[in-house]
This record gives C-alpha cells, structure tokens and sequence, in this order.
C-alpha cells in the first residue's frame, strides 16, 4: 500500500511539529549550547548548567535552553548562540562561567550583544541584516564586478547607512538548477531566512528599494526550496569560517539537537527515506546514487552507485550492509563529529541504503575510543526503533530492516574491509586477499556492502534534491562536497565541508585563516599515514581524488593536517612510517619488514648517520613495499616517504650531506651554543639544563659543555636574552 | 571447540562466578542469537569496563560461557591495542600522540608526564594511582595537543600545566576515597 507510507511519515511529521511549535521557540529567545566530545573539553557542561541556573532565578519563562551538537569550530569552543526573535542570531566564542553571567545579563536580558566576544570578533560585526551572496565557480552572475561590490555600491548610492548591513561573500548554497546554471545568482538574506535569485542589476536595485529601505519581501526574486544548507547558514552565515563552506553531509551539525527525534524530524529527517519507501523501488535510488557520481568517503573513492549495483547482481538474497566509523587517521574527526552531531542522518542513510541493495541487517562499527558517539547511535536508534523506522514493517512499508553496534578496539587496519568484517565476525582483524570483493562474499561470506559514514551521511541529501543537483555541486569527475578535519598549524581548526574542486588555498587560508605566528606555509598533508605531502606551492590544486593522488597523495578519509616552517618532512615521514609499521597487522612480509627497514632508515637519516645512497635505498624499498603488501595498509604505508621524497628532496639532502635539519625538529642534528656577547649571566639555563652541563658564574658569559649536552633544548626555552643559539 | 567433559557444568559454574551477572546474561542473550561468537569482542569490552582489564580467569570464563577456544580469546584479545592485560591505576592517562597532537608538541607532553609521574608508557605507579598510555588519535584534533584523563579530555596543553592536572586529579581521586570509605 504505497500511499500508507506517506500517511506514516506525514503522521511522524505532525506529531514532531505540534511538539516543536509547543515549545514557541519563535517567539521566545534561545540560548543554545553546543553538545559534543570537544565542546565538552572546552568546558560546555558547566556553560549549560550555568545558563540552566540563570534561566531559573530570573523567573522568565520566555528564555529557553536548547543543547545541538558541534558545529566542527574547534579551536573556539564552546560556542554559545543566543537568538532573539527578529534580530540577528549572535554567537559568542569560548564562554566560560563568567562570560555567562554577561551574556545573560547583557545580551538575553539587556538586549545588548557583548560584541567583544562575539565569535570571530576581528572580523564579524554585529548587524542588523546581512546578505550573502553566493560567490562559487558555478554563479552565473553576468554583471562584470562582482555582484557583492556591485551590491553595496547600490547599498551607498541609496543612502544606507552601512553599520546596519552587512555584505558578505558564501560558498554554494545549492541552489541553482540545471537549467539555471550559469544564469543567476543567489542572495540569502539573514535574519529572514529568505533566498532571492538574481539576474541582473535591476534585480539588486529591487532589493535595494524594497527589502532595504522599506522592508518588504520581493516576493517575485524569492526561491521558494529552502537549500539544503538553508539553516546553518542562518545560524551561522555571519562567520567567514562557515561561509565559505557547503554543507551537506554536515547539514544538521550544529543545527539540530541530536538526541530529539522530533528535531530531527523538523529538518527534514527521515523525509528521504519515506520517499524512497513510497517509490518502492531500490532501482531508483541506486540510479539516483549513480547520478550524484557520489563516490566513496572513506578513502578509495569508488563510486558508490557502482558498488550498490553489484551487490544486487548476487543471487544470494541475504546481504548485509556496514557503516564504517573506525575513523583510524590519526588527525581525522569528521566521522565522530556526524555520529554526535547528526546521528539520525548516518541512520537514514544506512536504512536507504540497505533498502537500495535489499539488505535486512546492517552495523555501525564505531572505534571504542568515541563514547559519545556510541552513546548517541544506540539513542537515536532507540528512538527509531520506537517511531517505527527501524524493525519490522518500517514506515508501514513492509521492509525490514535492523542496525547493530559493533565496537572496534583500536586497530587501524580493521578500517580496511576485509578486515573490518573479519572483527564484525570476532575474530583478529586481519584483512585477505582481494577479490572476491564484500559485495560478493563479505560478512559470513554473504553479500556485504560497506561504505564509510560519512558516504551515508550524504545519501538523504541527494534523495531529497536529487542526483543530479548533487552532482552539480562537485567537479566533472566526483559530485558532491567532502568533509576535511582541518588541524595542525592553522588558524582556525575544525570541521570544514567544502564542494570537491575547492582549492587547498581556500580552504586553508579563507576558511583556516592561514597559519598562525606568521610562520610559512609548508605543506599540506592530506590521507594521513597512506597519504603525502602537498607543498605549499601547489596550494592552488582543486582538490579532487584524483588531483590528490596524482600530486602524490590521496584524499583519504579527510584528514587535513597543515605543517608549517618548524615541521621537519623527515620526521613527519618518519612519524607515519612508525604508525603503519606499529598497525601493520602482520600477515604479509612485505609490509610487516618492509615497513621495518623504511623506519629504520628514516631514524638512521634524522640521527645524522644517513647517506646519500640511504635515500636511494628508501626509494626503491618503498616502491617495493607499495607494489608487494597484500592490503591497502601496506600499499599506501610507503606514501608519505614517496610523496616526501619527491617534493623535498633537498630537506633529505641537508640531514645526510650537510648533517643539519633545516626545520630544526631532528633532536641529533641540533647544537646548543651561548652567544658570550649577548649572555648577561643569568644563570636560568644552568639551573634548568637537566644534564648540568652549563657552567658560568652568576653576571659572567656562560658555556656549554657540548660532549655532556643531551640537546634537550630547555636552555633554548627559557633564556630570555636571546643568547643560546640552536643550530 | 570445546572439548564436551563430564565436568562441564562444574566449569560453567566456576565460569559464571568470575564474570558480574550483567556480562553471563548478555552472553546467554548472545547464545540465543545467531553467530554468537561474533559478539567476542562485545563480551571483552564490557569485561574490561568491569574490570578496567582483562585477568586470566576472566578471559578463560569468557571461552567456556561463549563456547569459544580459550587460544581465540587470548589472540583477539592481544591483538587489539585497546584490551589490556593488566590492572591499571585509579587514573588513566592517555596522551595522544597522533598527527595533529605530534605537530603541536605532544611529545613533549608525553615527556613531562613520564618524568612526573616517574613511569613510561604501558605502566602503572607504584601505588597503583596512576596508568600512563598513548593513544593514535581521540578525536579531537582541533584542540590539540590533548591528553585523556579517564573519560575526559583535556586540550589544547602546554607541558607546564602538566603538575597542575595531575594535582587536581590526585584531590579528587583522594576525596573520593575518603568520601568511600566508612569512617
Ligand atoms: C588500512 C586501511 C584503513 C582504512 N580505514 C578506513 C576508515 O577508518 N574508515 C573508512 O570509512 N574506510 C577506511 N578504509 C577504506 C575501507 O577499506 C573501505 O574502502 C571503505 O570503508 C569503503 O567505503 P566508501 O566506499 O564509502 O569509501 C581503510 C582502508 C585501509 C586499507
Ligand atoms: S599489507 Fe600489512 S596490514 Fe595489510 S595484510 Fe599485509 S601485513 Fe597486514
Ligand atoms: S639564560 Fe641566557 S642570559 Fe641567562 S645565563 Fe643562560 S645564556 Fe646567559
Ligand atoms: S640543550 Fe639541554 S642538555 Fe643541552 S645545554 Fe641546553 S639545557 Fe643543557
Ligand atoms: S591527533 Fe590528537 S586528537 Fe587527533
């Protein structure tokens, strides 16, 4: 019975408005506090509860307290909105228990924004309107200037007074069709929430007139779809951090409260899998898949549609589908952060997806170190199980389908497949030889298709607005956006989601504002232990799959580390090659040596004993490992060694010619020296030089001792004067 | 397999006491279940929150209640860098030492809370107070460097503030114990 599927959800819909209109949060002020592993070490539980006791002893019962998971702005956490109706949603950076106090009493009750800690104060003004304008590659703006200068020119010329608006620039919102791509552009007006489309500069001039000065909606400009991304920029336009971003798989993320099914639900939750239980017809949705070129995130990059494909093709009808959340990068969190954050999302598209290759029982298998992402799965799959969207009869579809939790154990390789399945199954992760691939034979040698989360995380995206739409946002090769784990020497880390074919300079310098301290840029290393290395010269590449990996890296799960003028490239492939050959899990000898003898000459070369023929020896060892192991992990453990080598060779040269490591990182290669003019005597860096080994009396030039010095580097630390040189 | 002996339920018995009541039920809930002994590691898990590691007995309880070989036990067991084998101190300390961590100094965490603590990585403190370990990654990268101390995270660190922790976490470990123990 097709219809009962809609009259389901539609049921499932009411019940979840009726219970988000009784909360009247349109005409009351939010407070909302960010929930999430991160926000938690910043100290957002005492913020809430802090706000929790301020709500209750003012007696106001129109001030309410909602809890979202992250927003992925790591680094200015915890991140506290406050959202008065009508006026501009404010956000304040790293609250603590007395800028509580502040807000409260300023801000919620005082109606009077603490601008100085407002987020990203240096450059965010508090106004009362902003528009966004959409400023991707794919804008059909025709007017010459761009359209934002254009805009405030107009703005100006009209007499406005300037303080009050805000012009910013955005990243795609999504929202031009086929046919209108390349035509127009896009404004988002915030508070209003309203899109309008534009073409011309007597459109702008409509706006101008009307919404500016008289503030009347032209209802004839208006988008009627909400974008995809349309709340989170609401919430968070304002930042350039956020604007310049696209959000799809991370759409909710910082949005939605991620233990309310009925938030959820309000989103738009669980929309796309009524859609697709209606049709009825798994076909559609692999099609779908197909066209959205949606290729995997977990690494490999293999089109998804593809893979659904051939498990269907199986006559075995038993199949089993895996969300793969072992997130083993080390610098990687994008998958931690959707599980908190937007659990539901990872549910819906694992449902869509088992529906699509007629599968009845899928895992989730979740790293044990991610408790609270753990924690929120089993909730929300709880919920789901309660609602009727998962179990027997889902949606009154008749298709049944359950999700378990397997808990992985802090082995790397079992991010690998084959391994993966072998740990579902309890058995030590070891991964085999492939083929057969899972999707003909996987978990107990029944079809098996495993995708990683943040693959499913886009799935209900691209049933809502369509394959091609998805398509549409990505390169001519891969459609869609992808999630990078922006960290290291950047400015701003955090979660950044970015259409493919943005370029390593947007997203580390518009979107990470740049290194900090005014070092340089080195490189940007992407794909973590299998990945490499992109020098800072070619922070102009779109990134792409398989832009990356012919830069010599990969695009990996989404890990992003940017590595600055004190990183040492040798150590760094030295700091990979120890992880890959600790997490070889030992079943072929070509990784399990292999990667020995890589590390042992990586630690002979930044212990000063390395020679020239040693990088000779590395390279043909590392194209020997890379050609030989049986599995990805031992394939892409000599990369960043490869990628290193090619990009810096000369920083290898000058640790075995020259004996010296530039970045001054390789502790062996270091010396210690005090300069006796600038010396005043001090005598701080004798008391703190562990191996006594600086000698001087008190207002006299000190010495050191070089045969005893353990090149510790605490004299360095602590002279005040400048006068211990480190060569 | 294990091997069918006249003794078998005498060795259930014996099994049963080593395990709390909570893991023998989910175990016999798993029996229930199609391929139970796919839920091994499951079972390891909640014997190591129980227990904070895996003992010998328990392990062997583990491979008669599942009906697995006490062999497969001990390899899975060892074959995860998560399972520990012995008993750890009233606080864990995990440094990360990950990527993002290692470029922002975590060794040099690493190195403060070795000489403090007067331990290396993988040992516990002579009185069983503390248990120092690394990690490859917890996750939270953007606050890096970062340790874990129990559940909790502590980021981005600078290696002085070292002392300071470890000294709130001794307080409180102390007032928990006096607040614990009858007077
Ligand atoms: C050593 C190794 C580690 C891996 N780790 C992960 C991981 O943590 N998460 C993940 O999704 N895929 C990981 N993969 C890739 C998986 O084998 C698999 O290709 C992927 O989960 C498929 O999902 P996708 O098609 O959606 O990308 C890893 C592969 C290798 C060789
Ligand atoms: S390549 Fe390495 S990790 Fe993979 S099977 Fe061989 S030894 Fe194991
Ligand atoms: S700390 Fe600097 S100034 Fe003081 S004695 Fe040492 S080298 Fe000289
Ligand atoms: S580097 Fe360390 S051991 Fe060497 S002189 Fe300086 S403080 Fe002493
Ligand atoms: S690298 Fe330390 S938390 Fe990820």
């Amino acid at each position: 019975m097709p219809s009962s599927v809609q009259e389901f959800y539609q049921t499932l819909v009411a019940r979840a408005e009726e219970a988000f209109a009784a909360r009247e949060e349109g005409k009351k002020i939010v407070i909302q506090v960010g929930s999430a592993t991160c926000e938690h070490a910043a100290g957002s539980r005492e913020v809430l509860d802090e706000f929790r006791k301020h709500i209750i002893s003012s007696g106001r019962k129109d001030i309410v307290l909602r809890q979202t998971g992250c927003t992925g702005r790591c680094s200015r956490e915890p991140i506290v909105g406050v959202f008065i109706p009508g006026r501009m949603p404010v956000k304040y950076e790293r609250v603590d228990r007395e800028l509580v106090h502040d807000i409260f009493v300023q801000h919620v009750q005082g109606g009077a924004p603490i601008t100085e800690h407002v987020l990203d104060a240096e450059q965010n003004k508090v106004s009362e309107y902003e528009f966004l304008f959409c400023d991707s590659s794919r804008c059909g703006w025709q007017g010459g200037l761009r359209i934002k200068d254009v805009f405030t020119e107009k703005l100006r010329a009209a007499g406005v007074d300037m303080e009050r608006v805000k012009v910013s620039l955005a990243s795609c919102f999504g929202a031009c069709g086929k046919e209108l791509a390349g035509t127009c552009s896009h404004v988002l007006v915030r508070p209003l929430k309203i899109l309008y489309r534009v073409k011309s500069e007597a459109d702008l001039d409509e706006i101008v007139q009307k919404q500016v000065l008289k503030g009347k909606i032209v209802e004839q400009l208006r988008v009627g779809d909400e974008p995809v991304s349309q709340e989170f920029f609401d919430v968070y336009g304002d930042v350039a951090f956020f604007n310049r971003q696209s959000r799809v798989a991370l759409r909710n993320n910082g949005v939605v409260d991620p233990e309310s099914f009925d938030e959820f639900i309000h989103y738009k939750g669980f929309k796309a899998l009524a859609t697709v239980l209606e049709r009825g017809d798994p076909q559609w949705v692999i099609d779908e898949v197909t066209k959205a070129r949606l290729r995997g995130r977990g690494g490999g990059g293999f089109p998804t549609g593809a893979k659904w494909t051939s498990a269907t093709k199986n006559e075995e009808k038993i199949r089993y589908i895996i969300c793969n959340a072992d997130e083993g990068d080390p610098g990687a969190f994008m998958d931690r952060s959707m599980l908190e954050s937007d659990p539901f999302n990872a549910i819906e598209g694992m449902i869509i997806g088992g529906f699509a290759v007629g599968a009845q029982r899928g895992f989730i298998y979740i790293r044990a170190e991610y408790p609270l992402a753990i924690r929120r799965i089993q909730h929300a799959m709880e919920l789901c199980h309660k609602y009727g969207i998962l179990g027997e009869n889902i949606m009154n579809s008749g298709f049944a389908f359950d999700i378990e939790i397997r808990l992985g154990a802090g082995a790397f390789v079992c991010g690998e497949e084959t391994a993966l399945i072998r740990s579902i199954e309890g058995e030590r992760g070891q991964p085999r030889i492939r083929p057969p691939y899972p999707s003909q034979s996987g978990l107990w040698g029944k079809p098996t298709v495993i995708n990683n989360a943040e693959t499913f995380a886009n799935i209900a995206a691209i049933i809502n607005y369509g394959g091609e739409w998805f398509n549409r946002l990505g390169t001519e090769k891969s459609g869609g956006t992808k999630v990078f784990a922006l960290a290291g020497k950047v400015r701003h880390t955090g979660l950044v989601e970015v259409p493919l074919g943005t370029t390593l300079r947007e997203i580390v310098y518009d979107i990470g504002g740049g290194v900090p301290k005014d070092k340089k840029l080195k490189a940007i290393q992407t794909g973590g232990p299998a990945g490499g290395c992109i020098p800072a010269k070619w922070a102009d590449l779109a990134v792409d799959f398989d832009t990356l990996t012919q830069a010599g890296s990969i695009m990996g799960s989404g890990g992003m580390i940017v590595l600055d003028e004190d990183d040492c490239m040798v150590d760094i492939a030295k700091f990979y090659l120890s992880f890959s050959q600790d997490e070889s899990c030992g079943k072929c000898t070509p990784c399990r040596e292999g990667t020995t003898r890589i590390l042992e000459i990586l630690e002979k070369i930044t212990g000063g004993d390395g020679t020239v023929e040693d990088l000779d020896r590395l390279e043909r060892l590392a194209k020997l490992v890379n050609r030989s192991s049986l599995c990805g992990l031992g394939r892409a453990a000599p990369n960043p060694v490869l990628s290193t080598l090619k990009h810096f060779r000369a920083e290898y040269l000058a640790h075995v010619v020259d004996k010296r490591c530039p970045s001054k990182r390789c502790k062996a290669l270091l010396h210690y020296e005090i300069d006796a003019e600038k010396c005043i005597g001090c005598t701080v860096c004798a008391r703190n030089c562990p191996a006594e080994c600086i000698a001087g009396a008190r207002k006299t030039a000190h010495v050191i001792d070089a045969a005893k010095c353990v090149k510790c580097g605490r004299c360095f630390e602590v002279c005040r004067f400048d006068a211990v040189i480190r060569t | 397999m294990t091997v069918l002996t006249d003794n078998r339920a005498q060795i259930i018995e014996i099994s049963k006491k080593a395990l709390p009541e909570h893991i023998v039920a989910f175990i016999e809930k798993c029996r229930q279940e199609p391929e139970p002994e796919s839920q091994l590691i499951a079972v390891l898990h909640m014997v190591q929150a129980h227990f904070g590691y895996l003992g010998k007995d328990q392990m062997k309880a583990v491979a008669h209640l599942l009906r697995v070989p006490k062999a497969k036990v001990t390899g899975v067991a060892t074959f995860y860098h998560f399972f520990r084998l012995e008993p750890r101190g009233k606080i864990l300390i995990n440094v990360c030492l990950g990527t993002a961590c290692y470029v922002k100094g975590a060794e040099k965490i690493a190195q403060r809370l070795k000489d403090e603590l007067g331990i290396g990585f993988g040992e516990t403190s002579k009185d069983g107070m503390f248990t120092l370990e690394n990690s490859r990654c917890l996750g939270t990268c953007g606050l890096a460097p970062v340790i874990m101390v129990n559940d909790e995270v502590i980021g981005p660190l600078a290696p002085d503030e070292v002392p300071m922790i470890l000294e709130r976490y001794i307080k409180k470990a102390k007032a928990e114990a006096e607040k614990s123990s009858p007077q």
